[in-house]
């Protein structure tokens, strides 16, 4: 996730710390131990000041551990791994199936880890992928947009609602480029692989002339100004939080389903502290699948008992089946449709 | 019947060892098998799962603008993941070229035919993997076009259901052979039963009993069963014949030993020299002795026979021995000694009157001798538990406590019975007629007095 201002400052620091890096670094920051007895190199798509809270709470259980932390997009963090072999001791990414596919194609190492048993089976994947998040994909609205109508409680009446109002919402609907965002591609092939609405969605959004962001803190900053009178497929744990300060937007409960992204992580195959690799997905698992994360935990915690891949709000399965839309036919397929739908001048 | 056999291995033994050993054997087969089996089975799973994810695959290949292309469905690979976290590869080949997927999957001979499927296990990224590889024919305008479609998973899941199951099978293995070690070693010893059985019976029996063995036995064992009645048969044959010899014997020689010690009483009468007179009566002495031996060797003939062919009636004891005394009585009152019967009218008894006689007559004369001039011979009856004791009881020098053993053997005398007249018959005898009964005889010193007692027991009719 790209945050919206990127501190040019912290890019030039961050290029020339790893002049010899050929992946794109968007931030970097080192979290010193007061006695450093080792170093934990993380490569993460989250954010520094969303996660750090996460890394402050292991170095309180393992002061002894000073944690570099490097913030890169999702298809960055494939680039240093899948192809560049950087050497990291822990990856974080939302982008699940590029998780997967890395744990498929032999570039992690399992990790037994004691705490596993808390998880459900499918929030983790043969002691290589474990999430620790569950994010929902959601639509947010300016209030102002909506003002009159009903708000739509399902992507049919969504759909209705759009086709009903062009004048109101001609230019002024976003989404993801799935062409650019991983994150994007995994929620639309989600989407598409639930219902057909999706694609009719996606039509009356080409309709209106969608525009096309890269990032969904962007998407989010447009529909507060008033740029966009609603955004689909916006990362939930991001939109919760901007909607708890700002009044005017609001999120969309859409009743037929809801996909829930799950932000995981993996030990790459280089890792040169897999232990202490081990000890802070462990800390990952602990903080989100039991109680103890309670004080410092950073995303939203979803009601578990309704959260399963085959409910309504559902989560998307960690498993081989996310890598049929790596494949580059079928994902050529994919963006061509996609394409169509949405580009339609 | 002395004890030591020559033994070369034992029946049992051998029995168990091949028993446990076949235990063992069939044990080892059953594991074998069920890991076979198992083994087809996981890997049998896994191909169909496979075959189904490659055929899903296959069925979306299709010509679109003159090109071949898949869709591959969401569901052939998460179908995979569905039933275990092994990891999946794939590749799709048309005519040989590489379309999508791992490109550097192991290369396969494609399967001929349309619909048929190939399987391999082989290597990839370092790991065993099982790879099912299936074609289809398509046509587009230039001719048809080969879609060959390989899907490969790696076998951690089939590997952990094998060691599972390989650990259940390593313990019903075990158990079926301890529950068939524990039936081998009772089916040994079933086996070896009736031979036991046979030589209990045969060695409870008593020394005069060869009786041919009746009880069923198992019809491995019948030639042995029939080799040792014929032996028996044999032995009881050659044993009466002695028997007979001996009866014949003595009967022959008793008459002539009556005339010739009337003789030597009339050549007695007529001598006068003292050193002829001392000869004489030495020879008296002699032919008494020979006398007496030759009519014991004869009750000893008729017990023999008789104890084969008991004639058994109810008995009592008392009236028994009092008609025994009385025939004895002269005999004593020549001697100055007096013979005494105690007791009250016992419990019958069931046996042979006559031999019981025998016996009894025998002791008492054996008592008579051994007594000093003028003791008494007590005879007394009394019951003791089941049996009813027939007692003998003189004042003489008693029996010496390492003689008490082989007393009752045939032609054994006492240490102390060296200057008296006997053959060594009277005990044996005595003993036989016990025994025939279902007694036995009891040999003791007497504690208040001097003395020795002989005691018949016989068990209550």
């Amino acid at each position: 996730m790209r945050i919206l201002l990127l501190p040019t400052v912290l890019i030039a620091l961050a290029a020339s710390l790893f002049s010899a890096s050929a992946f794109e670094i968007e931030q970097h920051k080192v979290f010193p131990a007061q006695q450093e007895s080792a170093r934990l190199r993380i490569i993460s798509n989250s954010d520094i000041d969303i996660f750090a809270p996460m890394v402050e709470a292991f170095q309180r259980k393992y002061p002894g551990v000073s944690v570099d932390y490097t913030v890169v997009s999702s298809t960055e963090l494939m680039t240093a791994l899948y192809e560049e072999n950087q050497v990291f001791d822990v990856a974080i990414s939302s982008a699940m199936d590029l998780q997967v596919k890395l744990a498929n194609d032999g570039f992690t190492r399992p990790h037994s880890s004691p705490v596993a048993i808390l998880m459900p089976d499918w929030a983790r994947w043969r002691d290589h992928v474990f999430a620790f998040t569950q994010e929902p994909a959601s639509v947010v609205y300016s209030k102002a947009a909506f003002a009159g109508l009903d708000v739509p409680t399902s992507r049919q009446s969504l759909i209705a609602t759009l086709r009903n109002h062009p004048d109101r919402f001609q230019d002024k609907v976003g989404t993801y480029d799935i062409r650019e965002s991983g994150l994007g591609f995994l929620f639309a092939t989600q989407d598409a692989r639930t219902s057909d609405t999706f694609w009719r969605l996606n039509e009356v959004m080409g309709s209106l002339n969608a525009k096309l962001y890269c990032c969904s803190a962007d998407m989010i900053s447009d529909v507060t100004t008033g740029k966009l009178a609603m955004a689909y497929n916006v990362l939930g744990s991001y939109a919760l939080a901007r909607a708890a300060k700002d009044p005017d937007i609001g999120i969309l409960h859409l009743e037929d389903f809801t996909t829930l992204m799950l932000r995981s992580a993996i030990i790459p195959v280089g890792a040169e502290q897999p232990e202490i690799a081990g000890t802070f997905i462990d800390h990952l698992i602990m903080s989100y699948w039991s109680e103890e994360g309670s004080d410092y935990y950073p995303y939203p915690k979803l009601d578990r008992s309704e959260v399963a891949p085959n409910m309504s709000q559902r989560a998307i399965r960690l498993g081989p089946g996310l890598l049929v839309f790596q494949d580059n036919l079928k994902r050529q397929h994919f963006l061509r449709a996609w394409q169509n739908a949405i580009i339609q001048r | 019947m002395s004890e030591v056999a020559n033994i070369s291995g034992s029946i049992r033994r051998r029995l168990t060892l091949q028993l446990l050993g076949i235990a063992a054997v069939l044990a080892a087969l059953l594991f074998v098998m069920v890991m076979t089996y198992a083994k087809q089975v996981a890997e049998e799973s896994q191909d169909n799962i496979l075959s189904a994810s490659a055929t899903a695959i296959l069925d979306s290949a299709a010509i679109q603008s003159g090109e071949v292309t898949v869709d591959i469905p969401y569901s052939a690979l998460s179908m995979l993941g569905n039933v275990s976290d092994d990891r999946v590869f794939y590749r799709v080949v048309t005519d040989g070229d590489y379309l999508t997927g791992y490109e550097s999957l192991p290369e396969t001979t494609a399967p001929r035919g349309q619909e048929n499927h190939q399987f391999i296990t082989s290597h990839y990224l370092g790991e065993s993997i099982r790879m099912v590889s299936a074609t289809r024919r398509l046509s587009n305008a230039a001719g048809p076009v080969e879609v060959t479609v390989s899907v490969a998973q790696t076998l951690k899941r089939q590997r952990e259901t094998l060691e599972r199951i390989s650990t259940n099978a390593a313990y019903l293995g075990f158990g079926f052979f301890i529950a068939a070690a524990l039936l081998g070693v009772l089916t040994a010893q079933s086996a070896v039963r009736p031979v036991q059985t046979l030589a209990n019976s045969v060695s409870r029996r008593g020394p005069q009993d060869l009786r041919a063995v009746q009880a069923p036995v198992p019809g491995e064992m019948a030639p042995l069963v029939v080799a040792l009645n014929r032996f028996m048969a044999r032995l009881k044959k050659s044993l009466s014949r002695s028997e007979e010899f001996i009866a014949e014997a003595a009967h022959r020689i008793r008459t002539p030993l009556a005339v010739l010690r009337t003789q030597a009483e009339i050549a007695l009468r007529r001598v006068e020299r003292p050193e002829n007179r001392a000869a004489l009566k030495e020879m008296i002495r002699a032919i008494d002795e020979s006398s007496r031996a030759a009519g014991q060797l004869l009750d000893h003939a008729m017990v023999s026979f008789r104890t084969d062919h008991l004639e058994v009636k109810e008995i009592n004891l008392l009236e028994l021995a009092d008609e025994t005394l009385e025939r004895l009585r002269p005999l004593a009152e020549m001697q100055d000694k007096t013979l005494s019967l105690r007791g009250d009218v016992p419990p019958p008894i069931k046996g042979d009157a006559i031999l019981i006689q025998n016996a009894l007559s025998n002791i008492l004369d054996n008592a008579l001798k051994y007594a000093p001039y003028g003791e008494d011979v007590q005879v007394s009856v009394a019951t003791e538990g089941k049996w009813v004791v027939l007692s003998v009881c003189d004042q003489g020098p008693g029996f010496a406590p390492e003689d008490m053993e082989q007393l009752t053997e045939r032609f054994s005398r006492g240490k102390n019975a060296q200057d008296t007249v006997g053959s060594g018959l009277g005990l044996t005898i005595a003993e036989e007629v016990a025994q025939a009964h279902g007694g036995h005889l009891k040999l003791s010193n007497r504690t208040t007095k001097r003395g020795a007692c002989v005691s018949f027991f016989f068990p209550q009719f």
